[in-house]
């Protein structure tokens, strides 16, 4: 009987609804946690995994080696590599190609790589209108490089103390 | 057989041996650098220490022979401490270097380090650097990374018999190096890539190509030559990149030749990869069923006695079966396997095998060679003689060319002449000969394939004969064969049958008219320019000689891209695996005969491997067999009659291309312009 009364009280008085629009209110005065997306962004970690480029040492010198190890520890095996010697001898790839379709993100190349060469970068803004578009070869990934290299720096040198 | 203990395990071993093989007897793994089972003991790198009892230090089990009552423990704390030591030590100056490393993934010294290496290094000073050595177009030399096992200075001194590698300066100063700046000369010289336990030594033409996890392995045989070593084909993809030597005590051991391992890039190269027709005077591509018609058509309007076919030199058995089963179905008599025109005698099995067998000549006390050059016709033959040598008590003479062979021998003369004056016994090696237990001769195709070849294979018999080669238990009677398909020819009868001419007999008939149309079947070897005006098929896989030639071209297969029965020089059928499918529209070769048998109305009767195999085993009973040399009977081969005086010459001028694959390969080019003009005193200025 008086939990009929307090429910009959309670819908008279509207004291849900009002309690609801008070929320709302209150969410109204405090600051926005979304963004405008395309013109904000949010903050990315030192390690965010995003699209891969390939890094040139500071006299302009490509650092990867040929050396597979990102090739073998991939484990959608997106990457392929082809390599020979170079006209002065040294051990350089012909051919760097990496399928962003089967890439899953995982970071191991990156881990993989001994001469921090290929990164995944902070870029996560890379769709394409093709797939075709997405069969990434060397010079995109070394035009990669040379585009986000101050980011990539930036987010290796704060990242180092804890690798 | 002394007793000892090893690990607490006692077990009986073989007198003379040392430690480390009693352990490996025992089933324990000690980690070596410089030890190698087929190669002198020389104790330095230190890795196989193990604890002995009663001596105060670890012992190098290498160096140490087994003995009586020894105990020995290989897997104490001691043991463990002494070889992480000797780690650290090597790896003092040793390059971090293995992402670059050619070596990296099948490095002795990568795998130990995983066991025995510290997770960080103490030194702190500067590594030593050594400049690298140029030592020919084969073996790429870091020599940073050199440990100083000295396998390969054991192996160019021992095994190859040209002492030209060698170690200079001492201790941490030591470099291994040619002292003055030369190409290893040795035909074996890609193995002292495999020898080398880092990556100091590698494969110049295989550099930076690709990793050991990336291939794809195929067990299968070689065809460059006719011991048909055991290989281990790479591939990645479609293409063959490089070939290794499998263990094969039989035949060659764990070695190779150099044209078998790096004249691979060849098969890369002007291949055949589509049927072509001639139309209009120029070889036109065409579709298989307008290539088939072709020849079809001109089979079927030729009488069969002006039809005639040729097999070349790495033509498979179940290729040649199919042949010789076409021309039997159509009548004609005129095959031969002989395209170097040796005079074999094809009733025999004994006439033309090496029946002692190549690890019988390690058995043999007096080695006579006629008319060969082992060091250019088969590397690793050649190596097994040496091994001979050195184990002394062997008498070994040559009559032909006068060359290095890398061990002494006695030059009894050039031709056939010499010979004879042995057979009378008027030079003194024949003293030898007769007192020798178990002698052996080596007869080359040099010395059979010319006119009087047939006079000199009964020279050769008679000689045999008359110096007890041939006793119970030991047949001292051997041919040498130059091609991988010789012997398997010849087992199927691929020669002339009744009334048939053989390949001079083709050859003079294409040239007069009287043949009209041959087959040739990868055969390349001969003057193309006398098959006149007959209609020519060419099915192989090279665009060589006989391709330029041909009116209509059926592209085959290598010996890499079907599985296909060869027979080595001893015998021995072998199977070789497909490693990569042919290129393009190249089939195997069975195959296309077969193909060509529907199209001619002369249907052979097999339509898979197991029923071309069942046939080859109803040609040939050796045909089921398999590994094993199977010898043939003793009885009277080859025809005498008049021998000129004209001197022997080896069949190979240039062991770096033999055959349409090693003659395209820009790493057997490289070789011969390193090994062979520059030898003839030609220079970079030249032309």
């Amino acid at each position: 009987m008086a939990g009929n009364i307090n429910q009959g009280a309670k819908a008279l008085l509207l004291s849900e609804l009002v309690s609801g629009m008070a929320l709302t209110l209150k969410y109204f005065f405090k600051p926005k946690v979304t963004l405008n997306y395309p013109y904000e962004k949010g903050p990315i970690s030192p390690r965010f995994r995003g699209e891969h480029a390939l890094r040139r040492y500071a006299s302009g010198e490509e650092r990867c080696i040929a050396c597979k190890l990102c090739e073998a520890v991939c484990p959608a095996q997106a990457i392929t590599i082809e390599a020979e010697p170079r006209a002065d001898g040294s051990r350089r790839t012909t051919r760097y190609d990496i399928d962003m379709t089967k890439c899953i993100y995982c970071g191991f190349c990156q881990e993989a790589c001994p001469v921090d060469a290929i990164v995944e970068g902070p870029n996560f803004e890379f769709s394409t209108e093709t797939r075709e578009e997405l069969m990434y070869n060397k010079d995109k990934l070394l035009s990669n490089g040379d585009r986000w290299e101050t980011e990539i720096a930036h987010s290796l040198a704060a990242d180092a103390p804890y690798r | 057989m002394p007793k000892v203990t090893i690990d607490g395990e006692a077990i009986e071993v073989p007198a003379g041996i040392t430690v480390l093989q009693a352990c490996e007897i025992a089933g324990k793994e000690v980690p070596r650098f410089c030890y190698h089972e087929r190669l002198s003991v020389a104790g330095n790198c230190r890795m196989c220490l193990v604890e002995m009892e009663k001596s105060p230090k670890p012992v190098a089990s290498c160096a140490m022979p087994v003995a009586e009552g020894q105990v020995i423990k290989t897997d104490t704390p001691l043991v463990k401490k002494a070889r992480n030591g000797v780690m650290e030590f090597l790896l003092i100056n040793h390059p971090l270097d293995c992402p670059i490393c050619d070596q990296g993934g099948e490095c002795d010294l990568q795998d130990q380090a995983m066991a025995y290496g510290m997770d960080r290094g103490r030194y702190l000073e500067n590594k030593r650097a050594v400049p690298d050595k140029e030592i020919g177009p084969l073996v790429k030399t870091i020599m940073t990374r050199c440990i100083h096992c000295t396998r390969c200075v054991r192996f160019s001194t021992e095994v190859a018999g040209t002492e030209e590698l060698g170690a200079v300066f001492r201790g941490e100063h030591m470099e291994i190096d040619t002292y003055i700046e030369k190409a290893l000369s040795s035909e074996l010289s890609g193995n002292i890539v495999d020898l080398c336990p880092v990556g100091a030594l590698t494969s110049k033409p295989y550099a930076f190509n690709a990793r050991p996890w990336e291939l794809r392995k195929t067990e299968t045989i070689d065809a460059f030559d006719a011991l048909g070593a055991s290989i281990r084909v790479d591939a990645r993809g479609p293409e063959v990149l490089r070939v290794l030597p499998r263990l094969n005590e039989g035949t060659n051991e764990e070695w190779i030749g150099d044209k078998t391992r790096h004249a691979i890039d060849g098969l890369r190269r002007q291949r055949l990869d589509r049927p072509y027709v001639r139309k209009d005077g120029k070889l036109q591509p065409a579709s298989w069923g307008e290539a088939l018609g072709a020849v079809a058509a001109k089979l079927k309007t030729t009488a069969p006695a002006k039809i005639a076919a040729i097999a070349g030199d790495m033509a498979d058995c179940e290729a040649m079966a199919a042949l010789k089963d076409l021309m039997a179905g159509l009548g004609s008599p005129n095959l031969d396997c002989r395209q170097d025109g040796a005079k074999l005698d094809p009733t025999q099995r004994a006439g033309w095998l090496f029946n002692t067998t190549v690890a019988g000549i390690e058995e043999a006390d007096a080695i006579l060679l006629i008319g060969t050059n082992p060091r250019w016709e088969s590397p690793v033959l050649n190596a097994r003689i040496r091994k001979r040598y050195r184990a002394g008590g062997v008498k070994i003479a040559a009559i032909g060319p006068q060359i290095d062979l890398t061990y002494k021998y006695e030059y009894l003369g050039a031709g056939p002449s010499s010979l004879a004056d042995l057979l009378a016994g008027k030079i003194s090696f024949a003293e030898t000969l007769k007192a020798a237990k178990k002698p052996m001769l080596v007869l080359g195709q040099g010395a059979l394939a010319r006119a009087d070849g047939a006079a000199v294979l009964a020279l050769a018999r008679k000689l045999a004969d008359e110096f007890g080669f041939v006793v119970e238990g030991w047949n001292g009677f051997n041919v040498l064969h130059t091609a991988a398909a010789r012997v398997g020819g010849l087992e199927l009868g691929f020669v002339p049958q009744a009334f048939g001419r053989d390949v001079a007999g083709i050859l003079d008939g294409a040239a007069n008219g009287d043949i009209e149309f041959v087959y040739l079947l990868g055969a390349d070897e001969f003057d193309t320019s006398r098959l006149g005006k007959a209609f020519v098929v060419y099915q192989g896989h090279h665009g060589d000689a006989g391709a330029a030639r041909a009116d209509v071209i059926l592209p085959g297969s290598a010996f890499t891209e079907k599985n296909a029965t060869y027979v080595n020089t001893e015998g021995r059928v072998q199977h070789a695996r497909l490693a990569v499918f042919p290129p393009g529209e190249a089939k195997e070769d069975w195959k296309i005969l077969r193909a060509l048998s529907e199209q001619v109305g002369k249907k052979l009767p097999y339509d898979t491997l197991a029923q071309v195999r069942a046939r080859l085993e109803a040609i040939s009973p050796v045909f089921a067999t398999r590994d094993v040399p199977q010898p043939g009977n003793w009885g009277a081969f080859g025809k005498e009659g008049p021998v000129d005086s004209s001197a022997f010459v080896s069949p190979i001028a240039n062991y770096y291309m033999t055959d349409p694959i090693s003659r395209v390969s820009e790493t057997m080019a490289a070789c011969t312009q390193t090994y062979l003009e520059a030898r003839a005193g030609r220079t970079g200025t030249h032309g």
